[in-house]
């Protein structure tokens, strides 16, 4: 946001067929966005060159023209590195970074210091494998880079995205076909829950919340005044609740009880509340605590649209009615709404629709009938006869650049908590291919492989402490503590250990992860935070751990 | 009794990728999910989560019933009681504590319009900016 304005990925799946490179960095593509993946692999069979960057030696590397192992949390020493090879051996754009760019300088001696050698010694990448990366990126014609929470779920997540986003500058792969910068999207619609404002400093559509122009048009739209302050992110929202600030929460389908990291702190700033109010699907931990729990309509229940990691907004139509008195989540909104005196009269998600698009210039082309027509549509779409934006920031090559993209410099910091002698390895998380987060819809599955935690560990490592494969280990951080299983892997690199958090009643991996978090985006670093293993006897059945 | 079946266009609910899927129904169950060949950023394709990983909305967890605690346990409501006790206590904590006092979760799981009547109710009926979305649920 800070560079270009906007916050989605610029380019588009099927780019990623017609490019030359792509930088996977700290995104297990293949499990996690598999049919993404698919476009890679159909990519790389045309002849592009993946470079796969990652702590994990993943199951994608074997599709790698080259991969590097970078060590957890030291993403912005290697990039910075790139960045210092690129200018050392005049592979800049100067033309671009001269037309379309700014604070190039500042740049310029930030990186300086972050030699290859230097980084070798930070990242374990080797220095020759940095130039080599480095030179592929910047002389390919087209290259692009993808990225997921393996960057961004860091203390310092927001910036290492910028020192991805410096090296798309620093060579011009940015607004072109087949150039582009990609964040790919956890979840169905984290694109769009912040298209829409479901954020704490964004109106409708990407205005600033102190925006006059954004402001006057939602006040008007709206017909009453709108908060001056910027609001609370969900990290500072539970501080508050820890401080009695907040006294009140409204919680629609999501689970943080589970799923945010420090479990145990969550818990108890969640009994903190006065008044809890959980609207879902299904009974989880969090709704367990509430003081109202409404009943909500799920996946082929729903009514309406959701945007995905390319910026297009899609139907998602109910096939099904929904369970008992269950309502959809827009009409339970509304009716709360309503019992506190607002005057909404909404019939149906279309007339919500036609709302947005008078709030947000970007939406205002998208109709229902044009989706039902012509499909899911790209944004910013501007008016009906508008096709729709496959990639963002082509300005930056034309004679109208307008606002120039900043150069945003960012400096290595090593993660919030490091191995020590009393908790001697690193704990990273992600998720696992055919699961899927607290695992409140994926544990229904009735026929996969390996549907139970359990903790990924190099063969030394194990070796070191006389683990074995399958043996009951508790887990210990400075917060928690679970027990799960030993799975030794050749994933791991030495030190570092693998959890998912899908299974959270067998071993609640999040009691371990560090609330550590990313002053300028809110997000916690559950990529990274230190612990110790111990085995437990084997009268210690698994259950105990929770 | 006749067999009513339908075909509906729809898009997965699991990660960013947003597949398209056709979901096949029979009386009112799902018999079938596929990929939805039209689907330009899919192309007809689909992963083990969103051909198979939908099970969850026949499970017994689902909610079927709006829930409201007495006496330190939740037991069924009304849809009236419980919007009527919601309204009740956070106007009255509003009163109380001001605006700020709220904060919303809102979900990234959940459609746009969702997500923007969230903004739009914690904005203009409760008057604070604190809402975010996207977490990992």
């Amino acid at each position: 946001m800070t560079v270009f304005g906007t916050g989605a990925a610029t380019g588009s799946y099927d780019e990623l067929e017609n490019t030359d490179v792509i930088l996977v960095w700290g995104s297990n593509t293949q499990e996690c966005h598999p049919i993404i993946f698919n476009h890679m692999r159909r990519g790389i069979k045309n002849g592009v060159k993946m470079v796969v960057i990652d702590p994990r030696k993943i199951d994608q590397t074997k599709l790698a023209h080259k991969y590097l192992p970078v060590r957890v949390g030291t993403d912005i020493a290697l990039a910075n590195a790139m960045g210092n090879v690129i200018i050392e051996e005049g592979l800049v754009n100067l033309k671009f970074i001269q037309h379309a760019t700014k604070e190039f300088q500042l740049y310029k001696d930030a990186v300086k210091q972050y030699t290859p050698e230097y980084a070798e010694k930070i990242t374990g990448v080797p220095a020759d494998d940095i130039r080599e990366i480095a030179r592929l990126y910047a002389t390919a014609e087209k290259a692009t880079i993808c990225w997921t929470l393996g960057i961004t779920e860091h203390h310092n997540g927001t910036e290492n995205v910028f020192s991805l986003i410096n090296l798309a500058l620093l060579t011009g792969h940015i607004g072109k076909y087949g150039s582009a910068l990609n964040p790919l999207r956890g979840q169905n619609n984290v694109q769009g829950g912040g298209d829409m404002g479901a954020l704490p400093n964004r109106l409708v559509g990407g205005w600033d919340y102190d925006d006059p122009q954004g402001r006057e048009l939602h006040q008007r739209v709206w017909g009453t005044p709108i908060p001056e302050e910027m609001g609370k992110h969900q990290t500072l929202m539970l501080d508050a609740m820890e401080k009695k600030e907040i006294r009140a929460l409204y919680v629609i389908g999501e689970n943080p009880v589970q799923s945010d990291a420090d479990g145990n702190y969550v818990q108890k700033v969640f009994n903190n509340l006065e008044f809890l109010v959980v609207q879902d699907i299904l009974m989880t931990k969090t709704a367990m605590l509430a003081d109202v729990v409404l009943p909500a309509t799920g996946w082929a229940e729903n009514d309406g649209t959701i945007t995905n990691s390319e910026r297009r907004i899609q139907r998602v139509r109910p096939a099904l009615k929904g369970p008992g008195l269950a309502r959809h989540d827009h009409v339970i909104v509304q009716d709360i709404a309503n019992k506190m005196g607002a005057n909404w009269s909404y019939q149906s998600a279309e007339e919500i629709w036609e709302e947005i698009r008078i709030l947000a210039p970007n939406f205002a082309g998208i109709t229902y009938k044009r989706i039902d027509k012509e499909g899911g549509l790209q944004w910013p779409c501007y008016d009906e006869n508008h096709q729709g934006t496959t990639y963002l920031h082509s300005r930056l090559w034309s004679d109208q650049v307008g606002m120039k993209a900043r150069f945003v410099p960012s400096h290595y910091q090593p993660p919030a908590e490091v191995p020590d002698q009393e908790y001697p390895l690193t704990l990273t998380t992600g998720r696992r291919l055919q699961f899927y987060n607290t695992g409140v819809q994926t544990r229904y599955y009735k026929k996969v492989k390996n549907a139970e935690e359990a903790l990924e560990i190099h063969p030394d490592d194990a070796a070191l402490f006389e683990f074995h494969d399958g043996e009951a280990v508790r887990v210990t951080s400075r917060r928690g503590s679970v027990v799960t299983k030993i799975r030794i892997s050749k994933k791991q690199p030495r030190g570092l250990v693998f959890m998912s958090f899908h299974f959270p009643d067998q071993a609640n991996t999040n009691l371990l992860t560090n609330h550590a978090t990313d002053p300028l985006a809110g997000t916690a670093e559950f990529k990274a935070c230190a612990v110790k293993i111990e085995k437990v006897g084997d009268d210690t059945s698994l259950s105990e751990a929770h | 009794m006749d067999v009513q079946t339908k075909q509906v266009e729809t898009i997965c609910s699991f990660c960013g990728t947003g597949c398209g899927l056709t979901v096949e129904v029979e009386n009112e169950k799902i018999t079938k999910v596929k990929g939805h060949k039209e689907n330009p950023s899919s192309h007809g394709e689909t992963c083990v989560k969103g051909a198979l990983g939908w099970g969850y909305i026949n499970s017994e967890r689902r909610l079927t019933e709006p829930l409201i605690r007495k006496n330190g346990k939740l037991i069924p409501a009304s849809w009236n009681e419980a919007l009527t006790l919601i309204a009740e206590k956070f106007s009255a904590l509003k009163a109380q504590y001001g605006p700020d006092a709220f904060g919303c979760f809102s979900s990234s799981r959940s459609t746009n319009e969702l997500n923007y009547l969230a903004g739009k109710f914690m904005r203009t009926v409760i008057g604070t900016n604190n809402i975010d979305s996207c977490n990992r649920t």
